[in-house]
């Protein structure tokens, strides 16, 4: 049988993966945008263990808008990143330093 | 071992395998298969769970939409990625430390101790007339019918704001205009200018330097 | 009643106000046709009122007209108290201030700030008016600062000119030191009495006084309350009497025009002090400390601002030393517990030194403008009247027995050798020599200026004074100084004041000599305790002798007489016989001489000390406090600070994405932790 924990290890590990990205790819807002997705993966894996194990469907309700902001999020993200590309003909996270003081 | 936990263990294993290659793959459009390789795995981990519904739409919303969406930008924009993946190596270490700290973070309470089958045992699979779709529906539509709702807003302002960013302004088309044509009167095209017959003298020297 | 005490403060009140605001409008002979009027109106009235008090027995009216503010317990009124030292007050200031309203027509004549300086000299008797006639502290005190406030603007009445500006200011300055005594002195009355009322703080003063309070200003020094506030009071009194060490602003306050000399400060303002003591005697006699202050503090003034009299050149400036001589005397006079003496002495000083005032201010006019008697001589050829009236006003002056003067200053001189408190031995020296000192400077003055061969025209008296009225109606007369300039008696307008000073200056003591000292004029009013009863040996003499004209008769036994004679006739040897004489004498004792012409070295102390310390100080406040302290600690500092710390955390604000969203994960990361563990 498999074990609520398994679940959850194997989500901790996505989530851990995803960190490591963020930090590796500090350049790339790209690959950025995508560890943030792997993130939500962790955590929507994380709601839809718990409601089986739970016996609560309200945890898939969750997972439900989740998908629906993150789908969103990424239709935006994508559109501003276009617009960057765009307007400064890069999208090297290093060189978008307008904001320092 | 049973059929599900060989499956589990498989995809489990190819989920965090291609996760991890899209970290850390060169190519921005490999990065991109490899997630749509991750959904994939995740929508077969979700339909273990019997979250049948929201495996499907995982597999056409993400992988069928946003996904593409990703691919289209990668490969739309001419980005020189291997100069984005420059100092790759001198962060390996500190990325390894963040994720492994996080990860024993995390471990330490989802560990089998807290979640293993002992405290949370699995519970029986559902019969073969159970609808997932129908459950989720009963549910979407009566409690969290609000929500849903603002949901749906949401992702027409998240439309309307993909456009306006992106939105570059209509084309000019070189086509005629009837309506202008028709409107036109004589004081748009002809203007009439009052000369003098002769010109002065003192115009005589310019004309010189001119013609020499 | 109390619509004629009204009417007197407030006849010119409006007059002033008509000549001030209106002055334009109304023009010159308007302006001046108002504010005579109104004074002369509050004159004839006060007359009235002098009589019914002084002879119908007229019961003391004390009454609030009008109440300005309630604070608590504190009621803020303005009121008049009318007895008899008031109603002689009120005639003594309308009179005096009525001649010279007539004598500024002529002496003022051409000067373009006529209707401001009409406006200025009627407020001034307003001011004065609601001084003598306050029935509380606070009326007291807007009296004294109002006639302060007109003072300032007199003096300073030609404010083109450095000299008056700097005149005035040190009038205002030194007028707020004392001043600032006398607010203590108020304040003081309101905290042990808890009223402001006259009578109130005088009904409760001997039972207060009876258990000997004291108050620590410095711990472990306890000090009778009585003594604190009376000389409180009587430091506002030395502020504005121009008493030693407050009287420096009095001689330079001759920058103003002649009128205002001898109405401000000669007959009243500057005798504002000596009035507000003996009005304040119930307070005073409760503390023999502060009478003997009083009067050590007038004795000094009476001898040692004659002595300055003596080396004045300047016309004006004798006459003005003359004055703080007098009044000392008056002060000498409260300090003894004589306060009939003392205002008595101020009544006859106010006729006999406007008197002489205006006849200086006459001589004034006449030389065209020259101040410096050693450029005049032999003008009883030229301005008779002048001459008379200068005459018997120095007469009076010196004391010669039956002028107002003697009376007044036998009496004080009669009180000091009565009087046994503290201090009583050096003020009868002092007062003695005062006489001789005084017959001395008044007869040089007068020799020199009226006698003596004719000195106008010499080339030296450009050299040693100012100017005066210089600019003043750019020499009303038309015609400037030249040699061939002979001098002339003035028009009547100015005579006509000179007269009418002259009358009271001999005679006004015949009438009332008797009532004031000697009977109970001052009865009820003026409080002596029973120890301090100085005026009873005089009574006695009175008696003994047969009233005034035996009293003047009996004067020739003694040793004031004889020392006012001496000085007369010194004075006509030294200045007179042989005019070299004083010349050697100031060359023999240079240093002394020295000494006086610096005028002892008040001016030069309080420029030293008090003007350059201030200014030594305030410019190290500026340079430490306001320079480095606020400007540079606090308000630079606080930019350099901020600067600083934002330089620090301006780097962790690099603008990089990924060093927020590490921060975000690090900062996650620490609090799963903590969470955790926590637990």
């Amino acid at each position: 049988m498999i074990a609520l924990s398994d679940y959850l290890v194997v989500s901790a590990i996505l989530f851990a993966i995803a960190v490591a990205g963020l930090v590796l790819n500090r350049k790339n807002v790209i690959i950025l945008l995508m560890c943030v997705e792997l993130m939500l993966l962790a955590v929507n894996t994380n709601f839809i263990a718990f409601s089986r194990y739970l016996g609560d469907t309200a945890g898939q309700i969750f997972v439900f808008f989740i998908l629906t902001v993150a789908a969103a999020e990424a239709a935006i993200g994508l559109a501003i990143l276009v617009v960057l590309f765009r307007n400064r003909n890069t999208i090297n996270v290093e060189e978008l330093d307008h904001l320092k003081g | 071992m049973s059929v599900e936990k060989i499956i589990f263990y498989v995809f489990a294993a190819i989920l965090i395998a291609s996760a991890s290659l899209v970290v850390t793959t060169r190519n921005s459009v490999r990065a991109t298969l490899f997630l749509v390789l991750c959904f994939v795995c995740s929508a077969i981990l979700w339909m273990l769970l019997e979250a049948e519904f929201l495996a499907i739409s995982l597999v056409l919303v993400y992988v069928g939409a946003v996904m593409v969406l990703f691919l289209f930008v990668v490969m739309m924009l001419d980005v020189d990625y291997a100069a984005l993946k420059s100092g790759f190596v001198r962060f390996l270490p500190l990325a390894l430390v963040v994720a492994g700290l996080v990860f024993a973070a995390i471990y330490s309470i989802v560990s089998s101790v807290h979640f293993g089958l002992e405290a949370y045992a699995t519970p029986a699979a559902h019969p073969a007339e159970y609808s997932n779709i129908k459950e989720l529906g009963m549910l979407i539509y009566t409690d969290y019918f609000y929500p849903f709702e603002l949901a749906a807003v949401l992702l027409l302002v998240a439309i309307v704001a993909a456009i306006s960013l992106t939105f570059r302004g209509s084309r000019e088309r070189k086509v005629q205009k009837p309506e202008w044509q028709v409107a036109v009167n004589r004081a748009d095209r002809v203007q009439l200018v009052k000369m003098a017959a002769v010109k002065k003298e003192q115009a005589a020297p310019a004309s010189d330097a001119a013609s020499e | 009643m109390e619509n004629i005490y009204l009417a007197v403060v407030l006849a010119p009140l409006i007059g002033s106000i008509l000549a001030g605001l209106f002055g334009k409008q109304i023009g010159r002979a308007g302006a001046h046709t108002v504010t005579i009027a109104g004074v002369a109106i509050a004159a004839a009235l006060s007359v009235y009122v002098f009589y019914q008090h002084a002879f119908n027995a007229a019961p003391v009216y004390n009454a609030t007209v009008y109440e300005w503010a309630l604070v608590g317990d504190l009621s803020m009124n303005v009121g008049f108290l009318v007895d008899n030292l008031t109603a002689m007050m009120m005639v003594v200031v309308t009179s005096v201030s009525l001649m010279v309203h007539v004598y500024t027509i002529g002496y003022m004549h051409e000067d373009p700030g006529y209707q401001r300086f009409f406006s200025y000299i009627s407020l001034f008797t307003f001011s004065m008016l609601m001084l003598v006639m306050a029935n509380n502290f606070l009326q007291l005190f807007f009296g004294w600062e109002a006639v302060g406030l007109v003072s300032y603007l007199l003096i300073g009445f030609w404010f083109k000119r450095p000299t008056a500006i700097y005149a005035n200011m040190k009038a205002f300055l030194v007028n707020r030191v004392g001043d600032f005594g006398f607010l203590l002195g108020i304040a003081g009355v309101l905290m042990y009495f808890g009223s402001l009322d006259y009578y109130t703080v005088f009904g409760k003063a001997p039972a207060f006084a009876a258990g000997n309070p004291t108050m620590e200003l410095f711990a472990g020094h306890p000090w009778a309350v009585m003594t604190v506030i009376c000389i409180c009071l009587f430091i506002g009194a030395m502020g504005k009497s121009a008493q030693v060490p407050l009287h420096v602003w009095l001689p330079d306050s001759m920058e103003g025009p002649t009128p205002i000399s001898a109405l401000i400060h000669a007959a009243t303002m500057v005798t504002a002090g000596v009035f507000m003591v003996a009005r304040m005697s119930p307070l005073f006699e409760l503390s023999e400390t502060a009478l003997s202050f009083v009067l050590v503090i007038g004795a000094t003034t009476a001898l040692f601002m004659g002595f300055l009299g003596l080396i004045q050149n300047d016309i004006k400036r004798v006459v003005a030393y003359s004055t703080l001589s007098q009044l000392g005397y008056m002060v000498v006079a409260l300090g003894v517990s004589a306060y009939a003496a003392g205002v008595f002495h101020l009544m006859t000083h106010a006729f006999f030194k406007a008197l002489l005032f205006l006849g200086a201010g006459s001589v004034i006019i006449g030389m065209h403008h020259e101040q410096d008697i050693r450029a005049m001589g032999n003008l009883k050829k030229y301005m008779p009247i002048t001459w008379i009236t200068s005459l018997l006003g120095s007469l009076a002056l010196i004391g010669t027995p039956g002028f107002a003067g003697f009376y007044s200053k036998d009496a004080i001189i009669e009180a000091v050798h009565a009087s046994t408190i503290a201090g009583s031995g050096y003020a009868y020296f002092c007062v003695l020599v005062g006489v001789f000192i005084t017959a001395l400077y008044s007869f040089r003055m007068y020799f020199l200026v009226f006698h003596t061969k004719e000195r106008f025209g010499e080339s030296h008296h450009h050299s040693a004074t100012h100017h005066d009225d210089a600019h003043h109606g750019s020499h009303t007369h038309g015609h400037a100084h030249h040699e061939a300039q002979k001098p002339h008696e003035s028009p009547w307008v100015v005579w006509l004041p000179l007269v009418a000073l002259a009358i009271p200056s001999v005679c006004v003591a015949w009438f009332f000599t008797e009532p004031m000292l000697i009977g109970d004029f001052f009865k009820g009013v003026i409080y002596v305790a029973d120890n301090h009863n100085t005026l009873e040996h005089l009574r006695e003499e009175w008696h003994h002798v047969g009233g005034a004209a035996g009293f003047a008769l009996h004067a020739v036994q003694t040793l004031p007489f004889w020392l006012a004679l001496g000085g007369v006739v010194a004075a006509y040897v030294l200045f007179v016989m042989m005019p070299a004489v004083p010349k050697k004498i100031a060359e023999v004792f240079s240093p002394i001489y020295k000494l006086m012409h610096n005028k002892y070295g008040f001016d030069d102390f309080n420029q030293a000390v008090f003007a350059n310390g201030s200014v030594a100080v305030g410019k190290k406040l500026w340079h430490w406090g306001d320079m480095t302290v606020i400007d540079g600690m606090m308000v630079n500092g606080t930019a350099r600070t901020v600067g600083r710390v934002a330089a620090q955390v301006r780097k962790l604000q690099s603008g990089y994405l990924y060093h927020y969203a590490f921060a975000m994960i690090i900062g996650l990361l620490v609090f799963f932790t903590w969470l955790y563990f926590a637990r």
